[in-house]
């Protein structure tokens, strides 16, 4: 589990995030959304630490990440894995490369273990006869599925995702979404999702966290968020004319 | 800097890598300098005769000014600016691309000292495998010079030969080494900082690949003059 406590972060006089408190819990897919602009990247940046908040605590099981030294953030980097937007392959390296990269930093297997528990990352995503390829000579969505099978490779704790639908077409966007849900459900993971792809909120949502201007206005999970009465929650969920329909359905399905 | 010559994670995987530097930045350059050490060895050749047509010049004249030419300055500043288009904007580059594309950031996230995986076996590897561009150059260019006296009739064989031996300074070879050694860094750190510290996106990756050359270039300028100062006199 991580906790966040009164988080704060200004950036040349200027408040991103004003005294943000969320827990994110472990073995559930936590999602963070809000509008561009409104902090959620700003966040996970504080919470894997490319960026050093101005006060507040980030506790990772009760051990706050803004106490520990050098050492400990080290340990502690080695038991999260991370997803970004644009996948962040490494160029020079093949598929198999990638995936083997952070077990040969810092396992201490041999290197027939590196590479079954690599192959094993691979099947987990659905990527098999790929290995030798290069990530420009694959798709994106294929590019994610890599980049979520190294993030696994260590076995992490914690997974983070920033935006892991972005660019991709709706059924791979589905697809990325499922496997996320079960990796997190299968291993027991504190995974944590920025997002602001609705059909991400209302399909893996189980514990939806809205930041809106830098204040985290509203927390809950995908059901629960078909009836909140916060009204900058459902000015951006229900932005268009299809999740409208969406939420006047479900709402007409659960008077009867 | 502390961070760039602090100890890296695993030694094995930082000498892989410093070979591998070695190879992309030391070993493909080669038949660029060899074919701008052929071209301008000779072209120096052909110069030094023009200026040196004098009943009061010795013969060899050519031969001995092209070789302390070649060893004095062609071997090592002038090509450490040609290295520093070449290789200084191919780090710069590398490093930007992979800043901006968030795949240092995936680095430091895993726990890697970033900057020490990817600037300490460039820096390592280019002064490495600088001295053998170095002595490639220097044999090239002399070639240079040589075949001009094969293929016209400028000057002869034999006296361009007795003259690219005659007077020989031992120590000027070994400046020309020494020099090139500070080149190597300046070009290597140089470029490295450009590249890693790049904000934005494409349009500033390029425009840090330039600002590598030119800083890169200017600087290894002024270190001529202060080595030569320091070493020649």
């Amino acid at each position: 589990m991580i906790e966040v406590k009164n988080l704060t972060k200004s950036f040349d006089g200027k408040t991103i995030l004003h005294g943000v408190d969320a827990t994110f819990y472990t073995g559930k897919t936590n999602l963070i959304i809000g509008q561009s602009g409104s902090g959620k990247t700003v966040l996970v940046k504080s919470l894997v630490g490319l960026l050093t908040p101005d006060s507040g605590e980030i506790l990772y099981d009760g051990r706050d990440l803004l106490t520990m030294d050098s050492d400990q953030i080290k340990q502690l980097r080695q038991e999260i894995g991370m997803l970004f937007q644009g996948s962040a392959l490494f160029d020079s390296e093949t598929v198999l490369g990638n995936v083997m990269f952070p077990l040969v930093m810092f396992s201490d297997m041999t290197k027939a273990e590196m590479l079954d528990r690599a192959h094993f990352c691979l099947e987990r995503v659905n990527l098999k006869g790929a290995d030798n390829k290069y990530p420009s000579e694959i798709s994106g969505g294929m590019q994610k599925r890599v980049a979520i099978a190294r993030a696994i490779a260590l076995n992490p704790k914690y997974l983070f995702c920033d935006e892991p639908n972005s660019g991709l077409d709706p059924k791979t966007s589905i697809l990325i979404d499922e496997l996320l849900s079960d990796i997190t459900h299968e291993y027991g993971i504190t995974t944590i999702i920025n997002t602001h792809d609705m059909n991400s909120v209302l399909g893996i949502g189980e514990n939806i966290i809205f930041i809106n201007k830098g204040y985290r206005e509203w927390t809950g999970n995908n059901e629960a968020i078909f009836h909140s009465a916060n009204e900058a929650l459902n000015q951006f969920v229900f932005a268009t004319e299809l999740f409208q329909r969406v939420k006047e359905y479900i709402m007409n399905t659960a008077h009867k | 800097m502390r961070s760039v010559f602090g100890r890296p994670n695993r030694w094995k995987v930082t000498m892989q890598r410093t070979l591998f530097e070695i190879n992309k930045l030391g070993v493909d350059s080669i038949p660029l300098v060899i074919i701008i050490s052929l071209f301008i060895g000779a072209v120096i050749a052909i110069q030094m005769q023009l200026n040196t047509e004098s009943p009061l010049m010795p013969a060899y004249a050519v031969g001995l000014a092209t070789r302390d030419i070649v060893l004095l300055e062609f071997s090592n500043s002038i090509l450490c600016l040609i290295l520093a288009g070449k290789v200084g904007s191919n780090i710069a580059s590398e490093i930007g691309t992979m800043r901006v594309t968030e795949q240092i950031d995936a680095l430091e996230i895993m726990g890697v000292n970033s900057a020490n995986f990817l600037v300490l076996p460039k820096v390592v590897g280019f002064i490495f495998f600088m001295p053998v561009l170095v002595a490639f150059c220097i044999a090239t260019s002399l070639l240079g010079g040589y075949l001009v006296a094969v293929f016209t009739d400028i000057i002869t064989v034999s006296r361009y030969v007795y003259g690219i031996q005659a007077m020989f300074i031992e120590w000027y070879v070994w400046y020309g080494f020494i020099k090139s050694l500070f080149f190597a860094f300046i070009i290597s750190t140089v470029s490295s900082f450009c590249g890693y510290y790049v904000k934005g996106g494409a349009l500033e990756v390029g425009k840090a690949s330039t600002d590598a050359v030119v800083s890169s270039s200017i600087l290894i300028l002024l270190l001529d003059v202060i080595l030569t100062k320091l070493l020649l006199q």
